[in-house]
C-alpha cells in the first residue's frame, strides 16, 4: 500500500473541505436567500461540475493554470513557480471540482429553516449577521455536515480532474486513486486491491459515521411541531 | 397610538388578486381585526411590522413614522419596535424558553436582562419551564413563552395573528387575562388577528371587521358581528342561513320589508334596509336564533312563522343542527335535549320560528 499517496489524498481532501466551507456558506447564503432574477445562472455555474466529465474541467483548469493561463500567470506574478502539475493546483481545481457538493446541501438546509424564524429574529432586533449566527447555522447542522462529508469524500474520490492537472508526481499530485490507477496500468493487481480495499473501507467508515451523527442531529433540530 | 393609511396588492392569480386598502387609529388597549381567512389580515399585519411593504400610504407609531411611500421611508423591522406573534408562534425550536425569551434583549447588561426575563415569565407563569425547549412543553405553554418573548422587549405595538388557535376556551381566556394585566401597566395598542366569533366575545372592546382588503365596519363586537352588513364577514361571524329574496314592498311606518324567498314560501318581514320594491337582497339568519316547533305556533309576537319537514339531522357537539325545507332550506340549531323531547327525525312535520330583527340584510 502506498502510505505517501493515501497521506496526499486526505491532506488534498482536508484542505478542500476547509475551503469549501469557507466559500461554500456565503454562496449558499445567498443562493438560498436572495431574490435576484439571474440568480438561476449562478445555480447552475455552481452544479455544472455534478454533469460534465471530470477531464472536460480538468481540461480548462490545465488550460487556465498553465503559463499562457490567466491563472497560471497571476500564480508566476506572485509566488515565481507555475499552478499546473503542483500540490496548490490540485486544491484549486478540485475545489472547484466539488463545489457543488458543499454548496448544495447547505443550500437545501438553509432553505427548509422556516422562514417565520426569520422573521421574528429580524422582529425581535437581531441584524441578519445574528439571524445567520443564532438561527440558521443551528438550525443547518445536519446540512453543514452533509455537505463538509460529501466535499470531503468526493475530493478523495476524484481523479480525472487530478489526472488532467496534477500529472502523476509522488508526494505532490499522485493521489490514491492515481496511485490505484498506476498499479493496475502495470498489471500489480496485488499492490492495487490493496489500497483499493483500504480506500473502501475508510470511505465506508466516514460515510456511516456520519450519516450516523446526522441522524441524531436532525432528530434534535427539527421537532416535528415547528415543520409546517 | 398606531395609525396605518395604506393600499397593497395583494397577488395571487388573476382571480384571486385583490387591493388591501385600509386606514385605521389603533389606541391603546387590544382592538380585534376581524375577518374570513383571506380578506387580507395576516398582510396587514406583515406591513405594520415592516415584513411586507405597502404599494402606497404611511405607517407611524406615536408620531414616529415606519413607513411613508411619500418620502420614501421604510424602516427594517429591527428599528421599529413592533412585536408580533405569528399563527405558528415560530419560538426557536433549538432553544430554550428563557433563551427564547432573552434573544430580543442582546443589547441590555447581563443583570438587568436576567432580571427583565425572570419577570415576564413569572407573569406568565412559565417561569417553571425556563430550561425546556419549544417541543417539551404544551400547546399553552408554547403560546404563554412567545407572548413573553414578544412583550419582553418593551414594544411599542403588539401584534397577535391568530396566537390561540387550538386552545381550549378557559386556557384562552386566562392567557388573555394575563395579557391584559401587563396591558394595564404597559398601555400599548395591541392589533389581535382572529377569525373565531369565541375569541372576539371574549376579548371584548372594539372591532374592526376586514372583508376582501377593506375595513367594512367598526365598533363593538355586539355592533360588528350581530348586525354584519357584508355577505362574506355574515358567513365568517357564524350566520349559517343566508338567504337571497326579492323585495315586495316596504312599510316605513313599521320599519319593516316584506322579503319573498321562493315560490310557494309565505314572505318573511326583515329590517327595513337601503332596498325598493323588486330588488335582489341576502338575508342572514343565525341557525340559533330560529325557534323550531313540532306544531303550528299560536300567540307569537314573531311574524315570521314557515312550515316545512325536516330533510336531515346532525349532531354537532352538544348541539343537533337540522336542515328544514321551506321551500328553501334552513339550518336550525337545537339543543339534543330538545331534539330528543321533540323526536325530531328526518320527514317530520315542523315550524320554524324567526323573529323581524334576527334577519339581517346584508350586502354582497
Amino acid at each position: 500500500m502506498n502510505v505517501e499517496a493515501l497521506l496526499l489524498s486526505l491532506r488534498l481532501a482536508l484542505c478542500v473541505s476547509a475551503i469549501l466551507f469557507v466559500l461554500g456558506m456565503p454562496l449558499a447564503y445567498w443562493l438560498a436567500y436572495s431574490r435576484r432574477r439571474w440568480k438561476f445562472l449562478v445555480e447552475a455555474l455552481v452544479a455544472l461540475p455534478l454533469v460534465l466529465p471530470p477531464t472536460v474541467l480538468g481540461f480548462y483548469m490545465l488550460l487556465a493554470m498553465g503559463p499562457h493561463g490567466p491563472l497560471g500567470k497571476f500564480w508566476y506574478a506572485a509566488f515565481g513557480h507555475g499552478l499546473a502539475f503542483t500540490f496548490a493546483g490540485l486544491v484549486i481545481a478540485s475545489v472547484l471540482y466539488s463545489f457543488p457538493f458543499a454548496v448544495q446541501p447547505l443550500v437545501a438546509s438553509f432553505e427548509t429553516v422556516d422562514r417565520k424564524l426569520l422573521d421574528a429574529s429580524a422582529i425581535l432586533g437581531a441584524n441578519r449577521m445574528r439571524t445567520f449566527r443564532c438561527v440558521i447555522l443551528p438550525l443547518s447542522v445536519p446540512g453543514i455536515i452533509t455537505a463538509l462529508v460529501l466535499s470531503f469524500a468526493h475530493t478523495l474520490g476524484e481523479f480525472g480532474v487530478v489526472l488532467m492537472v496534477g500529472g502523476n508526481l509522488p508526494g505532490v499530485t499522485r493521489t490514491v486513486s492515481i496511485d490505484i490507477y498506476d498499479h493496475v496500468q502495470s498489471l500489480d493487481y496485488a499492490g492495487a486491491s490493496h489500497t483499493a480495499l483500504f480506500l473502501l473501507l475508510i470511505s465506508f467508515a466516514v460515510l456511516s459515521a456520519v450519516y450516523g451523527i446526522n441522524r441524531r442531529a436532525s432528530r434534535r433540530a427539527w421537532p416535528t411541531w415547528s415543520v409546517k | 397610538m398606531l395609525t396605518a393609511r395604506l393600499t397593497k396588492t395583494l397577488r395571487g392569480d388573476a382571480v384571486t388578486s385583490f387591493l388591501l386598502d385600509v386606514d385605521l387609529e389603533v389606541s391603546p388597549g387590544i382592538t380585534i381585526l376581524f375577518g374570513p381567512s383571506g380578506a387580507g389580515k395576516s398582510t396587514l399585519l406583515d406591513c405594520i411590522a415592516g415584513l411586507t411593504q405597502p404599494d402606497t400610504g404611511q405607517i407611524a407609531v406615536n408620531g414616529q413614522t415606519f413607513f411613508a411611500s411619500a418620502k420614501k421611508i421604510n424602516l427594517p423591522p429591527q428599528r421599529r419596535q413592533v412585536s408580533y406573534v405569528f399563527q405558528s408562534l415560530a419560538l426557536f425550536p433549538h432553544m430554550s424558553a428563557e433563551a427564547n425569551v432573552t434573544y430580543g434583549l442582546s443589547n441590555l447588561p447581563e443583570q438587568e436582562r436576567r432580571a427583565r426575563v425572570f419577570e415576564i415569565l413569572q407573569m406568565f407563569r412559565v417561569e417553571q419551564l425556563r430550561t425546556r425547549k419549544p417541543r417539551e412543553i404544551s400547546g399553552g405553554e408554547q403560546q404563554r413563552v412567545a407572548l413573553a418573548r414578544s412583550l419582553v422587549t418593551l414594544p411599542r405595538v403588539l401584534l397577535l395573528d391568530e396566537p390561540l388557535t387550538g386552545l381550549d376556551a378557559e386556557l384562552k381566556a386566562s392567557i388573555i387575562d394575563d395579557l391584559r394585566i401587563w396591558n394595564a401597566a404597559h398601555k400599548i395598542p395591541i392589533l389581535y388577528v382572529t377569525h373565531s366569533r369565541e375569541e372576539v366575545d371574549a376579548l371584548g372592546e372594539r372591532v374592526l371587521a376586514l372583508v376582501h382588503g377593506k375595513i367594512v365596519s367598526e365598533g363593538t363586537p355586539r355592533e360588528v358581528l350581530d348586525a354584519p352588513r357584508r355577505k362574506r364577514l355574515a358567513q365568517a361571524a357564524g350566520f349559517e342561513n343566508l338567504l337571497s329574496g326579492t323585495v315586495l314592498d316596504l312599510r316605513e311606518e313599521d320599519g319593516v320589508m316584506r322579503v319573498h324567498l321562493a315560490d310557494g314560501t309565505p314572505e318573511i318581514e326583515v329590517p327595513l334596509g337601503h332596498a325598493a320594491p323588486g330588488d335582489r337582497v341576502r338575508i342572514a339568519v343565525r341557525a340559533g336564533d330560529i325557534l323550531l316547533g313540532t306544531e303550528p305556533p299560536r300567540g307569537l309576537s314573531a311574524r315570521n312563522i314557515l312550515e316545512g319537514k325536516i330533510l336531515s339531522l346532525e349532531r354537532r357537539g352538544t348541539l343537533v343542527a337540522a336542515r328544514v325545507d321551506c321551500g328553501v332550506a334552513f339550518t336550525v340549531h337545537v339543543t339534543l335535549g330538545a331534539a330528543r323531547t321533540l323526536r325530531l327525525a328526518a320527514e317530520k312535520r315542523v315550524w320554524l320560528v324567526l323573529k323581524t330583527h334576527s334577519c339581517h340584510f346584508v350586502e354582497d
